[in-house]
């Protein structure tokens, strides 16, 4: 299942859907003219199925995204899921039951302060690691479902509420240095739910050897204070459609890393060849419980896991996402088979006159 | 976990690193981005003119977009400084490598 955080009804949802695009229209009306920085709607449309331990579930999701520039720099984002889950009913009876459930994953305003310093307000993306930022979004990950231990370090919600420093620390031709560093504050509100927590990231690129290091560090300020550490290799070789990703994070009653490889062969035709668009991946995941006290949503036992995946690349912004895991654990192992269509859209927020 | 899932993984880790060295990369051009296909770091496809050598806008795209994620198959240029703003947030991008990417976007390479 898609990482997003499900916690809205739907009134709660549409009214503030509602307000936000109020107050960006009139933030934004009549300025946009020709210029290259008019509003934009993008996000993913898709279809998953999952079959896990021989129940079929299904689930149609949209995750749109707004971004908005206001000025020369300022920026207000949000990003939104919504989705109906079908499942196969309990205790044996007949057909399928289904909910509805509808979030605002963020929404954060970005102030360019300087060349290197960019200030994040509201409720943004806990900077841990690297799924939770960069690979959650469905038309991004190359399975459906995120890794074991990507609850590790997000505070449970995924977000936080409050502010964010981040941006390039050094930028050079053989390597650059980015950081992002945030303080949240505890929130009850029903719509951005978020933990007492403070921490950031770290991360060297080197260009060169296309190698990306990057380290993790956050720590929840609220009931039981604790740590979570985590680290992370990218690494995709130059002129190769190879990449290979991983991450370790260590939270205080659990651990996990989580490896992935996909490829997509040049060699017969390129990318776009219909060979090409074909991408096999393949993920490596465990995870260990250090204690048995259980509130990080990681497996209540150690646990290993194969993923095994399929995907397709079609013309127009249309993936097929397909995949086989066997996952190992005392309780007992079993097979998830998952199947999926996504479909990326990204145009702008309204008609208007290109230069 | 079963020995044979994890060398099975491990064979196909080893067989993606072989291809992926067996088979190199075109030379790109610089190109529009609304007219370019990319997967990964090194491919381009494109069908507009310019000097052969790439600039340094396509240096950042290639080293900076393409590690996340495929880029759309085109999009209106009315929405690229959003597209590119958005993304120096997320990516953490220098205003420079913001600049390169806009002017490289726009065909200026």
């Amino acid at each position: 299942m898609p990482h997003c955080r499900l916690r809205l009804p739907l009134a709660n949802a549409a009214r503030t859907a509602r307000q936000i695009a109020v107050v960006l229209t009139i933030l934004c009306a009549g300025r946009y003219g020709g210029a290259q920085d008019t509003p934009l709607l993008s996000g993913g449309v898709g279809f998953f199925t999952s079959t896990n331990g021989g129940n079929t579930t299904y689930q149609p999701i949209i995750e749109p995204l707004l971004a908005a520039p206001i000025g020369q720099h300022l920026l207000i984002e949000s990003r939104a899921a919504l989705l109906e889950t079908y499942a196969p009913r309990s205790n044996g009876l007949p057909g399928y039951d289904h909910t509805f459930f509808g979030a605002v994953t963020y929404l954060q305003g970005d102030a360019i302060l300087t060349p290197h310093v960019t200030l994040v307000a509201g409720s943004f993306l806990i900077p841990f690691g690297t799924y939770n930022e960069r690979l959650s979004p469905i038309w991004i990950s190359n399975f459906q479902d995120g890794p074991l231990i990507s609850s590790l370090g997000i505070m449970s919600t995924g977000t936080g509420v409050g502010g964010m420093l981040r941006g390039s620390a050094i930028s050079r031709q053989k390597y650059s240095i980015d950081y992002a560093a945030y303080f949240s504050t505890r929130s009850g509100n029903e719509q951005f739910n978020s933990e007492r927590s403070s921490g950031g990231r770290a991360s060297l690129y080197l260009p060169e050897q296309r190698l990306e290091i990057g380290f993790s560090y956050d720590r929840l300020l609220q009931d039981t204070h604790e740590n979570f550490y985590g680290a992370h290799v990218w690494w995709e070789p130059k002129d190769t459609a190879f990449r290979l990703r991983s991450e370790f994070a260590r939270g205080h009653h659990a651990q996990g890393y989580w490896i992935e490889a996909d490829y997509r062969t040049q060699a017969f035709g390129g990318l776009d060849s219909f060979i090409g668009r074909f991408e096999p991946v393949f993920r490596m995941q465990q995870t260990f419980r250090r204690d048995t006290i259980v509130s990080d949503g990681l497996p209540l036992v150690n646990t290993q896991r194969a993923d095994f995946g399929l995907d397709y690349n079609l013309p127009h912004n249309t993936r097929i996402i397909t995949s086989y895991a066997r996952q190992f654990s005392s309780t007992g192992d079993r097979n998830v088979w998952e199947t999926g269509i996504v479909y990326r859209f990204l145009f702008p927020a309204w008609k208007g006159k290109s230069q | 976990m079963s020995v044979k899932y994890l060398l099975s993984g491990f064979v196909v880790l080893a067989a993606t690193c072989g291809f992926s060295k067996a088979a190199p990369q075109p030379k790109a051009q610089p190109t529009s981005a609304t007219q370019t296909a990319t997967h990964s770091s090194g491919k381009q496809t494109t069908a507009s003119q310019g000097s052969v050598h790439p600039d340094d806008g396509q240096r950042v795209f290639e080293q900076n977009c393409s590690r996340c994620h495929t880029t759309p198959d085109g999009f209106s240029p009315r929405i690229t400084g959003t597209v590119l703003r958005h993304m120096r947030v997320r990516a953490s991008l220098s205003q420079h490598d913001e600049q390169e990417l806009l002017r490289f976007m726009n065909g200026g390479g």
